[in-house]
């Protein structure tokens, strides 16, 4: 049975839940989807012992009063279905068809996980992948942790790593000390921010904050025991029991890809200043249009519900606001660019695709990421390439061909529910 | 770690039988359990979660019966049956 509704919005993290309230208070009919079992992204997950968070807490009040909201959780955009379509599954319904008028794409961002040897134990994880696990209720209490990678990612890891009770070894970062230290002068400009920042690091007092230094190594028996982190010229092993590694965010944008928006090089969604992608009736906001912070998507999230439902509110204030987290956005990316040392692949025997078990040798062998594919199964597993291809798209330049449906992993009731569904009336 | 007052579950990982509290997703009760891993690879390795976050799929166990199940996006529930490869069971 195919549901209809004004809007759909994909994704509930700050954009897709700030779309939707304020598409909801203009009257539309809203559907609110997210693959994970509770709202809130990445940046408000709850969990045992993580209650919702004050903003997450009143957006979710307000959208619980609204009769026209429909929330879909653990739920994913498994293919389009016609014009103006999507063929969804759902933990607890199985495969479901629904249709919109106007579409807001709030997909967010992954972390770029780079590959290097050792970076298959179990142990070894994303930055933010440590964070959500610990909010997911991963005991830590007592363990020897590296954080490694780029960007202020690692100092949310290093907080949350803390406050549940971990040892963190040391905080690894790519970007060099002055970047960092005039990045951490700019945050004047941004006190709120500052203070977040002197809070989540006490202060770097005790820490070994490493910059100029990246993960060459992690090694182990069956899980993660030691790291070796080149710092310039020196190698340093260190013991642990876990390496939280991740390089700054990626956009996600497969659905959007599928659909026909315009992606530019940097692999965001591109839109004007309404929200509005390339593609008719579909909009987008936060991170999967740029890397920019929570602030930066809510802003932009309220404005795509404006636009989506034809609100005629005043922009101005919100234009204002989203002009101001972009600039902050952009210090982020200029302060914490991949250098050299991040840029060039690991030894060739590494494993590039973790699906497949493809190493970065036998790849590297073919000219491009279709060549690749083909002879080698590189980036056809389970997560379709969305680990390998973003670090082959770094490394090698490849741009990933647009995405066939399904766009994930899809039990073939979901599949059949989509035949099931009548011819769609235009 | 457990603050006093807060629902708990019982889900069990294998024939072990673990309580946990209420809004712990499976990976989590995976490593409560002792469990060293979530899958074996294509040239016989073990992994775990890698993304935490529903994009790289290395979580993905059995849970009640249903295979490719992602561990770091299921909430335990009571009575909850999940099971991964032998080789990754602590006991």
């Amino acid at each position: 049975m195919t549901q209809h509704f004004d809007i759909v919005v994909v994704g509930a993290g700050p954009a897709g839940l700030n779309a939707a309230h304020a598409a909801a208070r203009e009257g539309v009919t809203v559907a609110l989807l997210d693959d994970n079992p509770r709202a809130g992204g990445q940046i408000w997950r709850q969990g045992p012992g993580q209650p919702p968070q004050v903003p997450l807490q009143r957006l979710l009040a307000d959208l619980n009063q609204q009769s026209n909201v429909t929330y879909f959780s653990s739920t994913r955009v498994i293919a389009p279905l016609g014009a103006h379509g999507l063929l969804l599954e759902s933990a607890g319904h199985g495969g479901v068809g629904i249709r919109y008028e106007r579409l807001i794409l709030a997909t967010g961002a992954r972390e770029r996980l780079l590959p290097f040897a050792g970076w298959t134990l179990p142990g070894v994880t994303g930055a933010g992948a440590l964070q959500a696990l610990i909010k997911g209720g991963m005991p830590v209490h007592g363990e020897r942790i590296v954080i490694a990678g780029s960007g202020p990612l690692l100092i949310a890891a290093l907080a949350t790593a803390r406050a549940a009770g971990a040892r963190v070894v040391a905080v690894v970062e790519q970007a060099p000390a002055f970047e960092v230290a005039r990045f951490g002068a700019s945050l004047i400009s941004e006190p709120a921010k500052l203070r977040q920042a002197v809070g989540m690091t006490r202060g770097f007092t005790g820490l070994r904050y490493w910059t100029s230094s990246i993960v060459q190594e992690a090694h182990g028996e069956g899980c993660v025991e030691r790291v070796t982190i080149r710092r310039g010229e020196r190698n340093v092993t260190l013991a642990c029991d876990r390496v939280a590694c991740g390089y700054g965010l990626v956009p996600n944008v497969t659905l959007a890809h599928a659909l026909g928006c315009a992606i530019n090089e940097a692999g965001e969604i591109v839109v004007d200043g309404e929200q509005r992608s390339s593609v008719g009736g579909v909009l987008a906001a936060g991170e999967c249009t740029g890397i920019g912070g929570a602030e930066l998507a809510a802003v932009e999230g309220e404005l795509a519900g404006l636009s989506a439902s034809g609100s005629a509110a005043s922009r101005a204030v919100l234009h204002a606001q989203r002009a101001r987290w972009r600039r902050f956005g952009r210090r982020v990316e200029a302060a914490f660019a991949l250098r050299d040392a991040a840029l060039v692949a690991p030894a060739a025997a590494t494993l590039l695709c973790r699906c497949e078990d493809v190493s970065l040798g036998e790849v590297r062998a073919y000219p491009d990421w279709r060549d690749a594919k083909l002879h080698t199964r590189c980036g056809m597993g389970a997560c379709q390439g969305r680990i390998c291809g973003a670090a082959a798209s770094l490394y090698f330049g490849w741009q990933a061909a647009a995405p066939r449906p399904p766009f994930s992993p899809a039990r073939i009731g979901t599949l059949m529910a989509a035949s099931e569904e009548p011819p769609l009336a235009e | 770690m457990i603050s006093p007052g807060t629902t708990r579950i019982r889900v069990t990982i294998d024939n072990q039988s673990i309580e946990v509290e209420t809004g712990t997703t499976v990976a989590a009760a995976l490593v409560l359990a002792g469990v060293k891993g979530t899958r074996i690879s294509v040239d016989g390795e073990p992994r775990a979660a890698l993304c935490g976050m529903g994009v790289c799929q290395e979580c993905r166990v059995t849970i009640d019966g249903g295979s490719h199940a992602l561990a770091c996006q299921t909430l335990c529930r009571e009575g909850q049956v999940i099971s991964v490869p032998h080789m990754m069971n602590a006991r």
